[in-house]
């Protein structure tokens, strides 16, 4: 394990990326398949179920050091992340050795044969277990082995850096690393050998493609150039994911990679008729015939474990169909997107009402479309998408060929009145906030928002919200109603589970209004009032 | 369980509008305002502010204080340990262990001796006088780190880990950046590594200079250094250790040294979340306040009956030294005002360290947040 801490170290001490590549080349070129299918498993995101709560991990640590539990909860806000937390603690505490007293165990050793048996353990054993590692660990391996018993392990590299290293050792296509990453896999020292063999992938017939990410449009849509050279769609608000269907199977996967093929049956049903070797790209949205519903509807069934006949249908799934990435079990990615498009509109034609073409918006000047572009709350999209009809489907996030260019957000000037540290590069800072507005004299929460301010400023509240702490419960702290800040949102919906009987989407800071004062903050009314906006469409 | 500040155990020392104030002494310790009599603990900004009419400080704080507050300002100074009248009371400097001239201020008045510790730390530090204990009725103590999550190891370990960092980096040709405060840690950086390898040689940014000259002038021994602005146009950097303010990260300053490792040091670095947050590449653990078992053995080590703790985690400090049997009681110093800020030397150079460079929360830095 010594070897994977190091390669943790070395990717948390550097912010160069050559430096992250680097570090993880290094590593899969010596460790042992086994530990680099573990390894794999981590640096790219993926969780395995807790192997201890974080209140059995927090309760033998204060049976460790003797700490009261109110002091546990202050340094916790301070670090925001309890097996760090615990790490410290138990260093500051109780003299761990300063060099590790464990034998050096492979990665996949204490995966398979320490951590994952303590599954099926009671309360006592795993304890006596773990406290016995954490007596004979140095610090920083309590660290390593307390993330490893959570499950999960965040790991400051994106899935293309993992991909990038893996490209260096195997010698292999970037494009092709990065498809054999994707999809569901165990890691096993078997599977990380096929990852990196020079034969052909033999690659399991679930295997998404990467999707495609558009960049957000910063500049003036005339520096575009012609319009013509341009596709341009609405941007709709649901869930990006990629449906497949490959040798009589169909599997359904969203953009945060997970198979989300049991959640959606209507698909699955409408996708028996496609030809073997289909795979397309849209958004998964709940919809009525041609009409799409709100993106809270759909939410509504994505909470739930089990589907029943009324949620079908009250939230009937569609996918509106973006572009289509193989036919025939041909790849078509590397295709100009009009000829895609053109096999797409083919291949859908008539055939079922449960998957849309996308379908794109005829303008013939940008004037025109900034004009259309207007009338998206009205249509419950997010603004448009513009497309190079040239473009291949690329992977990932490149500037360039796809654009959305999002409408501005609607607004509201609301108070802060509770606030919680953040976690990972905020772990010390009071950085998740939570908002409210007048309901008659009464301030009603309605929001929470974690981004928008910057560092200075976020330090500033951080202070203040330390002085002016009314209340604690855990590790939410009430504040004096003092502070007041415009609100972004993207949509905004009628929602009887929270309070405010209101939720809104990607709620974030604009600006921290100094200039007004309590009083100054919106209104509950003025809220409701723009749920019915986007059936009144803009002037 | 409340101390009442007033009765049956009058204050020496109570917070009012300027300052930490001694109404019998006529003095202030520390004050954000400027008064007639000011005693200073050391020569950070929040502690040494510009503007009093006498500064009474202990005589190894004179070349700093001089530096920090202005050569025309009226210094009286004392040795550490001699006691000296003000008004009705008997006041001594004694060593705080946090900087060169680091003072904790023993206050004795009808025969009752309140002690305010200013900024201190316990651990070894080769470029200042250890901190010594004073006994008293009451203590004044600081409380930057007060959280059981911090400990430090020996400066020397941390120091070691820099040079090895240094090594690393001169591997590749590469530049260790190293940024830290102008006025104690970098010098004590110097020292800590002149301990280790007294043959290596640093380079420094301009804001460190002065300061770096009057540690050196008190026959502080410190790795020989140059300043960067006196290297010749098409000096190379790769493999050299260069210390600078963190006020200097991400400025233009920075393009001199292609390709730089950059790192920070500050106690605060002990927390992941803040070593990421500041976009460093590497936190070293390094800090001139005490960390939490040190605060826990100071306050006990006073025999003090009442422990005031200010400056930083007063509440998680007085409620943990309750528990532990213990009168204690968190001392708000509020009134700090932001406008005196800019006039005690520009820069990164009026902030406390540490309280600047990290999170958590500081009376300093909250009294800007309501300015
Ligand atoms: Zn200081
Ligand atoms: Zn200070």
């Amino acid at each position: 394990m010594n070897d994977f801490a190091r390669l943790y170290d070395k990717i948390d001490s550097t912010t160069g990326t050559n430096a992250k590549i680097e570090a993880m080349a290094d590593y899969f070129r010596t460790a042992p398949p086994d530990d680099a299918a573990w390894a794999l498993y981590y640096l790219t995101g993926r969780r395995l179920k807790r192997f201890i709560p974080s209140k059995s991990m927090r309760d033998w640590t204060l049976d460790l050091t003797g700490m009261s539990l109110w002091l546990y909860e202050e340094s916790y806000s301070s670090v925001g992340d309890s097996a760090e937390c615990c790490a410290l603690l138990i260093d500051s505490m109780s003299h761990v050795p300063q060099v590790n007293e464990e034998p050096d165990l492979t990665l996949d050793t204490w995966m398979r044969d320490r951590i994952i048996p303590l599954a099926k353990m009671d309360e006592p054993d795993q304890k006596e277990r773990v406290v016995g590692w954490w007596k004979r660990l140095d610090r920083h391996s309590i660290f390593i082995l307390n993330k490893l018993l959570s499950g999960a392990f965040r790991v400051g590299v994106s899935q293309s850096l993992v991909a990038r290293a893996l490209a260096e050792v195997s010698k292999l296509e970037l494009a092709e690393i990065s498809h054999r990453l994707m999809g569901d896999w165990q890691p096993t020292g078997e599977w990380y050998q096929q990852l990196v063999s020079s034969e052909a992938s033999d690659r399991h017939l679930s295997t998404p493609y990467p999707f495609f990410l558009a960049s957000p449009l910063e500049k003036e849509v005339t520096e575009l150039g012609e319009p013509n050279e341009w596709q341009a769609e609405w941007k709709w608000d649901g869930i990006r994911a990629q449906l497949i269907r490959r040798n009589g199977e169909t599997f359904i996967w969203s953009r945060g990679e997970e198979l989300v093929t049991d959640k959606y049956p209507e698909l699955v049903q409408a996708s028996l008729t496609l030809p073997e070797g289909t795979v397309l790209d849209g958004e998964l949205l709940a919809m009525k015939g041609d009409e799409v519903l709100p993106f809270a509807v759909l939410q509504k069934r994505i909470g739930r474990k089990a589907l029943g006949k009324a949620i079908l249908a009250e939230a009937p799934a569609a996918l509106m169909v973006y572009d289509i990435l193989e036919l025939d079990g041909r790849d078509l990615r590397a295709e100009p997107m009009a000829e895609r498009r053109s096999v797409l509109e083919k291949l859908l034609e008539g055939r079922s009402t449960t998957f849309h073409v996308s379908q794109s918006i005829p303008f013939e000047s940008w004037d025109e479309l900034t004009e259309l572009r207007k009338d998206s709350r009205a249509k419950s999209v997010e603004g448009i998408m513009l497309k190079r009809k040239s473009s291949a489907y690329q992977a990932g996030r490149r500037r360039g060929d796809w654009w959305k260019w999002k409408i501005d957000p609607l607004t509201i000037d609301a108070v802060l009145i509770y606030a919680q540290a953040g976690s990972g590069r905020r772990a010390n800072l009071f950085t998740d906030y939570t908002f409210a507005v007048w309901d008659g004299d009464k301030l009603t929460p309605f929001a929470k928002a974690y981004s928008g301010l910057s560092d200075e400023e976020i330090n500033k509240l951080d202070n203040w919200i330390r002085r002016n702490t009314k209340d604690r419960f855990g590790p939410v702290r009430s504040v004096t109603p003092h502070h007041v800040f415009e609100l972004a949102f993207e949509g905004i919906n009628a929602s009887p589970r929270h309070k405010s009987g209101i939720a809104v989407r990607f709620p974030r800071i604009m600006r921290w209004r100094h200039d007004k004062t309590i009083k100054d903050a919106d209104k509950i009314e003025t809220l409701r009032a723009m749920i019915d906006e986007p059936t009144t469409a803009e002037a | 369980m409340a101390l009442d500040l007033a009765t049956p155990f009058e204050a020496l020392l109570r917070p009012d509008d300027f300052g930490l104030a001694c109404a019998r002494g006529g003095f202030h310790i520390d004050p954000w305002r400027p008064v007639k009599h000011a005693v200073i603990t050391h020569a950070h900004g929040d502690h040494a502010r510009s503007g009093s009419k006498i500064y009474y400080v202990a005589t190894e704080a004179l070349p700093v204080m001089k530096q920090r507050l202005g050569h025309d300002s009226t210094f009286v100074h004392y040795p550490y340990g001699q006691k000296f009248r003000l008004g009705e009371c008997t006041v001594s400097f004694h060593p705080a262990g946090h900087i060169l001239g680091s003072a904790q201020v023993r206050v004795e008045c009808d025969g009752r001796v309140w002690v305010a510790s200013g900024d201190y730390k316990r651990a070894h530090d080769p470029t200042c006088a250890p901190f010594e204990v004073v006994e008293c009725d009451a203590f004044i103590t600081e409380a930057t780190f007060a959280l059981p999550i911090y400990r430090w190891e020996p400066g020397a370990n941390t120091a070691k880990e820099i040079l090895a960092w240094w090594d690393q980096n001169a591997r590749e040709n590469r530049p260790s950046l190293l940024f830290c405060y102008a006025l104690g840690k970098a010098q004590r950086l110097l020292g800590e590594l002149y301990q280790l390898d007294p043959s290596r040689q640093a380079y420094l940014h301009g804001a460190m200079l002065p300061l770096t000259k009057i540690y050196r002038e008190q026959g502080i021994e410190m790795l020989p250094t140059t300043a960067v602005s006196e290297t010749a146009k098409t000096q190379k950097f790769g493999g050299e250790l260069i210390l600078a303010p963190p006020s200097a990260h991400r400025s233009l300053w920075m393009k001199r040294f292609k390709g730089a490792d950059t790192g920070f040091a500050s106690g605060w670095m002990r927390v992941r979340g803040a070593r990421r947050r500041n976009g460093y590449d590497r936190g070293f653990v390094l800090s001139d306040h005490a960390d939490w078992p040190d605060l826990l053995r100071t306050c006990a080590d006073t025999k003090a009956r009442f422990i005031l703790p200010t400056h930083g985690g007063t509440q998680v400090l007085s409620r943990r030294l309750n528990e532990l049997g213990f009168e204690a009681q968190p001392l708000e110093i509020t009134a700090y005002d932001n406008e005196e800020d800019d006039s005690g030397g520009g820069g990164e150079a009026v902030t406390d360290p540490e309280v600047a460079a990290g999170n958590a929360p500081s009376e300093e830095q909250a009294s800007e947040a309501n300015a």
